[in-house]
């Protein structure tokens, strides 16, 4: 059990280090959709296998697919490989400190914290129970999280739309 | 009926692995009881594969007026009598395209991102295989029994989005990247109409499970009305747009704009050749199979017998024959339909198909809720439900073609 | 050190990656997408605490996860949006490029 969490654990943390290293913007996108399908793995190590499968059609199916559509969209550079400017030493050098000294707060915090002994067998949870949960008791939120996802994709076409009128010839 | 259930064709295929399971050490019985399972799937979908390809290749030439590939038939060195050296009608073709395209020369453009251009095809072939895991084959053959597994079904078709962007990008050739992006506009745009023509099934059936979905189809009206869901109204509109959503998604003409060789080359495809070619090749024809068989899954019932009658016939026979029907109906399409541009297949997703299947989400959710009704009453729900099927059909179809006319010529008749 | 502190542990790394990426690259999209990663890091905690939480009988911690999801799928979709009007203004997406508000 606690081998595959490693596994999974170094597959995750591994892709999502390389893509914040890599300088190649595609390479780092696609090394991101590995760390997310990690990820969804941890899901389902966890036994949520319907939040590792939702995990999976929306971040490789659907959020990668927009990222990689900007970072075609957004070329800086005549080549093909999209190379971004090296970040200046002491920039790089402050963040690395931030997060590492972030990473030491957390990280001792969670090393001394007592948590009450869990249960061997992992929680049994259907679908059928989510989806009474999610129309019952957290009906108000579902609504209101389809009201945000509509406007957000409503306002991210208009922001990104061009206003340029439509060419006559486009007629079907 | 318990006892054809029970009837000896119906577990044979079990009793077989289990069988071989017990002959192996203890250690090994776990890991290969699932290997057998892989195995055997691995080896009937690429048999199928390999018949789908030459089924089409002739039944496309019969469309055309020509025969097909009929000269393959058994190697000149076999050892077999000479009243046996028949051609075969050409059925081992896809055997000497096998041996072809293993031993073609694997090009790799010079510039093109070696990792990339290596992983496109490899992952694409893994995930459309994945996809037959929450199949059910037959009443007691289902690879994985998953709770979720509609959502497993569409979680693991959704990476080979990526690996045509893979292909597309890594080839260094304008071409394919053009056409990969064509292709996720297409693939995206279709998507939504494909999950959204599953979601009434799900609504009615109340599960994800694919087994269960199966086994709510299973009774008959008169012992020869089978109750699939392709016999509701709300179930038959779900599965027109099934079909044409599922025939975009496996980039099949009409649809087939990625590889439109008249525009784009090869498309995605351009800079591959050899076996990472036939990967993409068979990669297609598994998406199409899998595709298949979710909508005889969800639409046609599954393994279930089409009457009473024919109950004793294995469960896996039926499964079989209705996913061969289901593909000899896209070969036809794709002999018949012209491909479209690609503003009007777009046009046709967003402002078509998607409206479409949201209407028939809520024709499901009426379905649902009116299930207790009997007699005369039935009669209404029915009309009720067709009607929601039909008018905005009619007014979504009228308002988009209106103003167009059918092209005349002016110097040819 | 029980599963329940591994899986803290191994979200703490993911979220401070996350961290790192977005504080040191000057490209909008990579900041972006470390702020996608922290959020993930967030949600890991969310599907621990309730595998070894006190209460998993209660699926609140995946409803929670289920919601995280799709405000971070809305996020990406407005994000990626702002970028390619930004990208239309300047011809560029670097942050450090980014500096007047008015088209």
């Amino acid at each position: 059990m606690t081998a595959a969490l490693l596994l999974i654990a170094v597959l995750m943390l591994g892709s999502a280090a390389a893509a914040m290293l890599r300088r190649n913007l595609i390479h780092s996108a696609l090394l991101l959709v590995a760390s997310w399908t990690g990820v969804a793995a941890f899901y389902l190590w966890a036994g949520a296998e319907f939040v590792a499968f939702a995990q999976i059609l929306v971040y490789a199916g659907a959020v990668s697919m927009v990222v990689l559509f900007a970072v075609l969209l957004t070329r800086q550079s005549r080549e093909a490989d999209l190379p971004i400017e090296p970040a200046t030493v002491t920039r790089t050098a402050s963040a690395f400190a931030v997060a590492a000294s972030l990473a030491a707060v957390i990280g001792s915090a969670v090393a001394t914290a007592r948590f009450p002994a869990a249960s061997a067998e992992a929680p049994a949870a259907s679908v059928k129970q989510i989806g009474l949960e999610l129309m019952a008791e957290h009906g108000a939120a579902l609504l209101i999280v389809g009201i945000v996802l509509t406007v957000a994709l409503i306002g991210a076409t208009v922001i990104a739309s061009n206003d340029k009128k439509r060419d006559p010839e486009d007629a079907p | 009926m318990s006892a054809a259930a029970d009837s000896f064709l119906e577990r044979a295929p079990l009793e077989l692995r289990d069988w071989a399971v017990q002959l192996l050490p203890a250690p090994l019985q776990w890991i290969s009881h699932h290997l057998i399972t892989i195995v055997a799937v691995l080896a009937v979908f690429g048999l199928f594969f390999a018949f789908t390809t030459v089924a089409e290749r002739k039944l496309l030439g019969r469309l055309q007026n020509r025969l097909g590939p009929n000269r393959a038939g058994l190697p000149k060195f076999s050892i077999l009598p000479w009243h046996i050296r028949h051609k075969l009608f050409g059925l081992s073709q896809p055997f000497a395209d096998a041996v072809k395209a293993l031993t073609k020369e694997d090009i790799v453009p010079a510039a093109a991102d070696k990792v990339l251009h290596f992983l496109a095809p490899v992952v694409v072939v893994g995930f459309s295989l994945m996809t037959f895991a929450v199949l059910p084959f037959g009443r007691n053959l289902i690879p994985v029994e998953l709770d979720a597994a509609l959502l497993y079904f569409f979680a693991a078709g959704s990476a080979s989005e990526l690996a045509i962007f893979m292909a597309g990008w890594s080839s260094r050739n304008k071409y394919s990247l053009l056409a990969a992006m064509r292709a996720l506009a297409q693939l995206i745009s279709y998507e939504l109409p494909l999950i959204l023509s599953v979601v009434p099934v799900v609504l009615v059936a109340s599960t994800l499970s694919t087994s269960a979905i199966v086994q709510a189809q299973g009774a008959w009206t008169f012992g020869v009305l089978p109750h699939w869901f392709v016999f509701t109204p709300w179930g038959f509109a779900g599965f027109i747009i099934f079909l044409i959503s599922a025939l975009a998604e496996s980039n099949r003409s009409p649809f087939d704009l990625p590889e439109a060789e008249s525009e784009l080359v090869a498309g995605h495809l351009t800079e591959y050749s050899g076996f990472k070619y036939a990967l993409f090749f068979m990669a297609e024809y598994f998406g199409l199979t899998a595709l298949s068989g979710l909508g005889v899954t969800v639409f046609l019932g599954g393994w279930q017998a089409p009457c009473e009658l024919l109950y004793w016939v294995p469960s896996y026979l039926w499964f079989m024959g209705k996913l061969i029907l289901m593909i000899m109906l896209f070969i036809w399409v794709r002999g018949t339909l012209l491909r479209l541009r690609i503003d009007q297949l777009t046009r046709l997703s967003w402002q078509f198909l998607v409206p479409l299947a949201l209407l028939n989400v809520g024709n499901a959710a009426f379905w649902a809720l009116t299930a207790q009704w009997s007699g005369p009453l039935q009669l209404v729900r029915w009309a009720v439900s067709a009607a929601i099927v039909i008018v905005p059909f009619l007014v979504i179809g009228r308002s988009l073609s209106a103003g167009y006319a059918p092209r005349t010529y002016r110097y040819a008749p | 050190m029980t599963p329940l502190h591994l899986c803290l542990l191994i979200s703490t790394a993911l979220f401070c990656i996350g961290l790192f990426g977005a504080l040191a690259r000057s490209n909008t999209i990579l900041v972006l997408l470390g702020i996608e990663l922290m959020l993930n890091a967030a949600n890991i905690n969310f599907i621990a605490f309730w595998r070894y939480g006190p209460n998993p009988a209660a699926a609140n911690g995946m409803i929670f996860v289920l919601f995280s999801i799709a405000v971070a799928a809305a996020e990406a979709a407005v994000g990626l949006a702002l970028i390619i009007a930004v990208y239309r203004h300047q011809k560029n997406i670097r942050l450090q490029e980014a500096t007047v508000l008015k088209g």
